[in-house]
């Protein structure tokens, strides 16, 4: 469960028969439904953020002397990839667990 | 004391809505409801409605003004008919499932095209199938009655739909009559606490998201979106306990009692019925009442509340007679018939003995049904009757006028 801004209110007493509500945020992340994932080699890297720049979601994340993608969030469209001066990015098939 | 007015059902609703004390109105004009609107902005303006008063562009965004409202919890009221009425569709058709109490006069306007302006039922009868409440009305004195019964009948926590209180454009919403305003402590009392969020709101210390997405064909989307739809269909079933529980509670505390759900006029020896609904009741009874001096046994069945469908009053009232004659204000186009005599089909199929039915139509566009009108509708009936040859065409009553 991630930070919400208020507790949620006790809905229970309401029937859920009438109007739909929610008082939880859903789990559904954007990363759930990626088909290939970003793959970071830090040797190539040089932290130039031009993955960081291009990145739709906004989910490049910045480390110690590289960038990567935060797998959660990441929807694997591969632009980080491409952008890539330095070819620092593959894009790997996700494997079924 | 309460007041007795001189006035025409327009201004009838408005004061149903300053005695019900609605907290924002949002109304936009269109003919015959435009007095309507008038009277409700000049009542808030005077201070004798004290709501907050919204001028929109278009019914589109009254009707999403109100269900913000409505979530806020504030008890709301519009009116519209005709073409506005289609233009509000989008948000009309999401009040329903919203479960949001809101409060709408249709002053009931025939469809265009061909061009007009004048009374008719084809704008409530072309919605009729989405989930609010429709009640019709038969004077001036029962608009401003049923206006302020619909808000303890919309709020109602087994009901929470809401509800369209519908008056025939011209014939009532220009027809003036003697009216008795209540007084405002009594209905203060009979509407009680208002609460029309406690199931839904916008409100900060209730945080919720409002309508997330549901359905879809993963689990458990399809048992939720079909949990609600059930919950829609089970609000308009309790409805038809509580309308008449609401009718028989004001009659107790005002004096007026009104047939909540189906009227049944000279019905108890009757061979044949009329079925009529809204304002041209008065002129079939006075029909009803000459055939009968004429040694004829008809009767006449009302229809006040069309939506939810009353089965079982209309079961009752229609097991009583051999045949009926059913007479709308508006055209189904899909069967050839009027849409009343429609769902009375679907009712007659659930008597033992199979009763025949003729769809009558008239008063399109303004045209007036008369007493003579009902006396060939009663006389093509009693023929219908006598020679078991029913016509399988609807009569088109202002055909030759």
């Amino acid at each position: 469960m991630r930070k919400q801004a208020k507790k949620p209110f006790d809905a229970s007493a309401i029937p859920d028969n009438l109007c739909p509500i929610a008082t939880t945020l859903s789990e559904l992340r954007t990363g759930d439904w990626r088909a290939e994932r970003p793959v970071v080699d830090r040797r190539r890297c040089v932290k130039c953020a031009t993955c960081w720049v291009n990145c739709p979601t906004q989910c490049i994340t910045e480390k110690k002397t590289w960038f990567e993608a935060n797998l959660e969030i990441c929807k694997g469209c591969g632009i980080c990839a491409h952008e890539c001066p330095h070819r620092a990015i593959t894009m790997v098939v996700e494997e079924e667990d | 004391m309460p007041k007795a007015i001189v006035c025409d059902g327009n201004e009838a609703a408005a004061w149903g809505v300053s005695r019900a004390r609605v907290d924002m109105v949002a109304v936009y004009p269109i003919t015959p409801q435009s007095s309507l609107a008038e009277y409700v902005s000049q009542f808030v303006a005077d201070g004798i409605i004290e709501a907050d008063l919204m001028d929109v562009e278009g019914e589109h965004s009254v009707l999403s003004v109100l269900q913000g409202a409505c979530l806020a919890g504030a008890r709301t009221f519009t009116a519209s008919c005709g073409q506005g009425l289609a233009f509000m569709f989008e948000p009309y058709y999401r009040t329903p499932p919203l479960r949001l109490p809101i409060v709408m006069s249709i002053v009931n306007r025939d469809g265009i095209t061909p061009q007009s302006v004048w009374g008719g039922q084809q704008d409530a009868m072309t919605v009729k199938e989405v989930g609010w409440i429709q009640l019709y009305c038969e004077t001036v004195q029962e608009i401003m009655d049923t206006v302020i019964m619909a808000y303890r009948i919309a709020e109602d926590h087994g009901v929470m739909l809401p509800v369209n209180v519908c008056h025939d454009g011209n014939y009532l919403s220009y027809g003036v009559e003697e009216a008795v305003i209540p007084d405002q402590d009594q209905v203060d009392l009979f509407l009680g606490e208002k609460n029309t969020n406690w199931h839904a709101a916008l409100d900060p210390e209730r945080p919720m998201a409002v309508d997330p997405l549901t359905g879809g064909s993963g689990s458990p989307g399809p048992a939720m979106f079909t949990r609600y739809r059930m919950g829609l269909c089970q609000g308009m079933q309790n409805a038809l306990k509580v309308i008449p529980e609401v009718h028989r509670e004001w009659g107790d505390r005002f004096g007026r009692y009104y047939s909540p759900l189906v009227e049944e006029y000279r019905l108890n020896d009757a061979e044949t019925a009329v079925v009529t609904i809204g304002s041209m009741t008065g002129a079939a009874k006075d029909a009803v009442d000459m055939a009968r001096e004429a040694g004829q046994r008809v009767g006449l069945i009302k229809v006040k509340t069309f939506r939810p469908l009353p089965v079982a009053a209309l079961r009752q009232a229609l097991s009583k007679v051999k045949a009926v004659a059913v007479v709308d204000r508006s055209v189904s186009f899909g069967c050839n018939c009027g849409p009343v005599y429609h769902d009375i089909l679907s009712v007659l199929y659930r008597l033992e003995e199979r009763v025949p039915a003729i769809s009558v139509i008239g008063g399109l566009a303004g045209a007036d049904i008369t007493e003579k009108h009902f006396l060939k509708v009663i006389e093509s009936l009693a023929s219908a009757q006598h020679s078991g040859d029913f016509p399988q065409q609807p009569m088109w009553l202002n055909e030759h006028e």
